[in-house]
């Protein structure tokens, strides 16, 4: 079955091309105390241009744009190193209940025990799931996590007495955010090379006295383990610095291995990927940081501690401070929560299972169609690329037909190392039946390639609107409605 | 699992289509001594109920608006959501959906966020504004180092009456990369000391970084704080902790701003504990190319119809890598969707109303709390909604007496100011109503003071 389809669209137009002067969507109370006003001089005319619509027009205006999106409820979103999985439902309503919703971060600690008790217990659930001494859940997002790990790591070192460890060692096959994040810590990034997995001798070659530190991804995003991480672990130690690992990739991992164990020192979360968080549109996540003993003295802070049946936030001298104004994505915190005690460790061991066996799956029915530039055993996600299709089709051709068969896209172009890669990353909530559906349309793709590549150039063509001309857009940027 | 759709038959299935014959074959990629060796030791696995009945335990444990009346601020407000907007909001299509990349299938997000960065611009009166930051805290260290980046210079001069909290973040991100933070002091009115700015500026400042409202409430003059630093070659940051503002005040771009940096909490996000909120991100055309963060854009489609896309992604991490403006990656959409849903509804009339009531519900405590002995208010200029009382008697005795007759009456300064270890910041909303306030200054002037 070909799950895309037509139907009635609706247009929509931009929220001020609605507004009518006089409507109203909202309703106050009557002012019950004198009307007082601020001196006319700090006070603005009015706020020009913005909108005025009745409740209905607002609500039509969102629920009409809503159906230009694609959700994971939609369908199968196999977008690589983003693990859309599933976000169960009963977590909306858990981070929604009176008590947690509606707690101000400034109440006083011990008329928040209940949500201090939860940010404790999130804590020491993600460090024995990841091997590390302790998290710190403050951090908004990976790219946020990264910087506090990469914070965390120079504190350590300047700690030490290590001034002149400058640089920072990133295989070729990083996600972007790796070397924004080091030069945001300060570091000057040198890239290396790796042959699918990074080596010792690579790493060895690069790491001299001046390094502070190597980032990897593990698994990488070729969806590879690093089968050489423990020795590569052990020489960066031994050469005086330290091992940073993304972790958008631990859906791979759960129960399976933990980064902790392996001599990595720091590590960020994704609570939107593994965790099953609702990805939003972008944002919001969240992206706890973890780390070995030693650093844990330097984490961003204040975290939950307990003392007795208590809990409270605690800072130290050493902290690399504070990250957000208060304490982290508290209601993705929440969701998480709830998943992680919903699964429980084997059910957490399970979903990774299914995560890889799907992987597999996809990759073994699509192995021969698509390239495959790499043969080592994968885990929770392929990369494929587009040098095998016949006329002139790319990647970007497969990705926007994908659509019109009903699918979101894979991952496209990315990892760098490989030229037109598509990278899927089923994550174990989607069944066989999806998979072999998805895998057909795919097999369907590549053969129209040979057969009627116009209908790859011209996709998608059931979609609202068309190819976009993303070039016009940057080259005369409206970046907001004008009248 | 109900999360998981495979039957035992599919699993052999698939590992016969796979070709191995057991899932712990799928693994052999990991050396065995990386291998956990025993089960993670996690809380036994909970069902539905369950779960919600032990979150509930700990919701419980909370003080929440059911259970205090509540005058906690400080860059966090209780304020009206409009029922619409978390049912809007909890359309799955926009929760569910990744960031953008793919256009054909998120105009949905795309158009909205469009929309945000509109009214972004229109409330802080600014040129462009950007998809969102984590936060307001975030986005005004974010700001500091697109000053840093406009000007080629090193120093940032940041006001004492900005939040405290958004003081430490700046600090944070600035921590390694050799900027110098030096702190201006408030005057006696409450607002930053001009003639100490005047004083500190130099040929080194690269930004000014105000609040607006500042910490204590107080209306900072915006158009004085601009004329001194774009004197001196540095820029003027604001930094709005409290949206709702905006909606009376004169925006930070008609007083001179070059960058806001704002918190979008105010907007129809509830407090939270906390999270997940919403920063906002506004400067001037001519500097887009060294702002953060995604930015939205119009273009057409190969019919010609209208259309949005991710857009100037040349200043972004997975194009610049370490040269990017900000490591920035996944931000706030869905609290951006919900501030966009909020100001929707609100609209022209109802943000200034909501404006109009703070400032005059925040008047009337000050009012009350003035006449009370032993309570005194150290700041005479204009405020929005929030306000700092000293008091004679020890603060801690103040707030318990409050607390026991449960009413938090507001945060404590002392650890930030030690100047201001007597006082406390007080904050009222469109929310409380006129015998909340009353019940607040009734309970100090009967002894809680």
């Amino acid at each position: 079955m070909i799950v895309g389809t037509s139907g009635l669209v609706l247009n929509e137009k931009l929220l001020f091309e609605h507004s009518d002067p006089g409507r109203k969507g909202y309703s106050l109370p009557q002012l019950d105390v004198p009307a007082v006003q601020l001196p006319g001089e700090l006070c603005r005319a009015e706020i020009k241009g913005f909108p005025e619509l009745s409740e209905v027009d607002v609500v039509r205006h969102f629920t009409r744009l809503s159906t230009w999106n694609y959700g994971v409820d939609s369908g199968f979103y196999p977008l690589g190193s983003c693990t859309m999985k599933y976000n169960p439902k009963v977590n909306e309503v858990a981070c929604r209940l009176p008590g947690l919703v509606d707690v101000h971060p400034a109440t006083p600690g011990h008329l928040a025990q209940g949500t201090l008790a939860l940010l404790f217990q999130l804590q020491e659930m993600l460090a024995e799931i990841s091997g590390f001494a302790a998290v710190s859940v403050q951090p908004a997002a990976g790219a946020h996590g990264e910087l506090a790990g990469m914070l965390v790591i120079r504190a350590w070192h300047e700690a030490q007495g290590n001034t002149r460890r400058t640089k920072v060692l990133i295989p070729d096959t990083a996600h972007g955010t790796n070397p924004a994040t080091a030069a945001l810590a300060g570091y000057e990034v040198v890239p290396i090379a790796s042959e699918g997995v990074l080596t010792l001798a690579e790493v060895e070659a690069h790491m001299t006295s001046d390094v502070a530190a190597l980032m990897v991804t593990n698994p990488n995003t070729l969806g590879l383990f690093e089968t050489n991480i423990e020795a590569i672990c052990a020489l960066v130690h031994e050469r005086g610095g330290l091992v940073y690992c993304d972790g958008a990739n631990l859906n791979a991992l759960l129960g399976i291995a933990r980064p902790g164990d392996l001599g990595i020192d720091v590590m960020h979360f994704n609570l939107h990927k593994t965790f099953a968080t609702p990805h939003g549109g972008g944002g919001p996540g969240s992206g706890p940081v973890g780390v070995s003993a030693a650093l844990v003295p330097f984490l961003p802070g204040p975290m939950a501690v307990r003392d007795g049946d208590a809990y409270r936030f605690a800072g130290t001298a050493e902290s690399v401070g504070r990250l957000l104004a208060f304490h982290g994505n508290f209601g993705v915190m929440v969701r998480a929560f709830a998943y992680i005690r919903s699964m429980g460790a084997a059910g957490l061991r399970h979903a990774t299972e299914m995560a890889v066996l799907n992987a597999n799956y996809v990759r073994a029915r699509l192995e021969g169609a698509y390239h495959l530039p790499y043969a080592d055993r994968s885990l929770h996600e392929v990369v494929f690329s587009d040098r095998d299709l016949a006329n002139d089709c790319h990647t970007l051709d497969v990705a926007k037909r994908l659509i019109d068969y009903g699918y979101h896209p894979p991952t496209v172009y990315f990892p760098l190392v490989v030229k037109g890669a598509i990278m899927i990353e089923p994550t174990e909530t989607e069944s066989q039946e999806t998979l072999d559906e998805f895998c057909d349309a795919m097999l369907a793709i590549a053969s129209e390639a040979e057969s009627a590549p116009e209908l790859l150039k011209n996709a998608p063509v059931r979609t609202r609107t068309r190819r976009l001309d993303e070039t016009a857009a940057a080259r005369q940027p409206r970046l907001r409605w004008e009248e | 699992m109900r999360y998981i759709p495979h039957t035992t038959g599919d699993v052999v299935q698939m590992l016969e289509r796979i070709g191995v014959g057991s899932l712990e074959e799928l693994f052999t990629g990991i050396p065995a001594s990386a291998r956990l060796k025993r089960p993670l030791d996690l809380p036994p696995a909970v069902a539905e109920g369950e779960l919600l009945r032990e979150l509930k335990a700990l919701a419980a444990r909370n003080a929440t608006p059911s259970s205090h009346l509540s005058f906690l601020g400080g860059g966090a407000y209780q304020h009206f959501i409009p029922a619409a907007v978390d049912l809007l909001i909890s359309r799955s299509e926009f929760y569910t959906a990744y960031t953008p990349y793919q256009p054909e299938i998120s105009q949905g997000t795309l158009q909205a966020i469009f929309e945000f960065q509109t009214l972004v611009c229109q409330l802080t009166g600014m040129e462009v504004a950007n998809a969102s930051m984590y936060d307001g805290a975030s986005a005004c260290a974010e700001a500091a180092l697109m000053s840093v980046r406009l000007t080629r210079r090193r120093k940032l001069l940041v006001s004492r009456a900005l939040n405290p909290r958004w003081r430490a973040v700046i600090a944070t991100y600035c921590r390694y990369l050799d900027l110098e933070l030096v702190e201006v002091g408030f005057s006696a009115d409450g607002r930053t000391d001009l003639d100490e700015l005047r004083g500190k500026l130099d040929s080194q400042a690269a930004a000014v970084i105000v609040g607006y409202p500042n910490y204590f409430g107080i209306v900072e003059d915006l158009c004085a704080l601009a004329g001194l630093a774009q004197g001196a070659g540095a820029k003027l940051v604001a930094g709005v902790a409290e949206g709702v503002a905006l909606g009376l005040l004169k925006s930070p771009g008609e007083l001179g701003a070059d960058i806001v940096a704002g918190e979008g909490q105010s907007f129809g996000l509830p407090v939270a504990f906390g999270g997940p909120y919403v920063g906002f991100f506004a400067a001037r055309m001519k500097d887009v190319r060294a702002m953060p963060g995604r930015l939205v854009g119009e273009t057409v489609d190969r019919d010609g119809k209208r259309g949005f896309v991710l857009t100037l992604s040349t200043r972004e991490q997975h194009i610049r890598r370490e040269k990017a403006t900000s490591n920035i990656c996944s931000n706030q959409g869905l609290c951006a969707l919900t501030a966009t849903v909020f100001l929707s509804l609100l609209g022209k009339e109802g943000l200034r109303e909501m404006a109009v009531q703070n400032v005059a519900k925040a008047a009337y405590a000050r009012e009350l709390l003035a006449k009370i002995p032993g309570l005194s208010l150290p700041f005479a200029a204009p405020a929005f909604n929030e306000f700092v009382v000293r008091s004679q008697k020890p603060l801690g005795e103040v707030l318990a007496g409050l607390e026991a007759q449960g009413i938090l009456g507001g945060i404590p300064l002392g650890a930030d100011y030690p100047e201001l270890a007597d006082a406390f910041l007080v904050c009222v909303t469109e929310q409380h109503r006129r015998a909340d306030i009353e019940v607040l200054a009734t309970s100090l002037a009967g002894g809680a003071s």
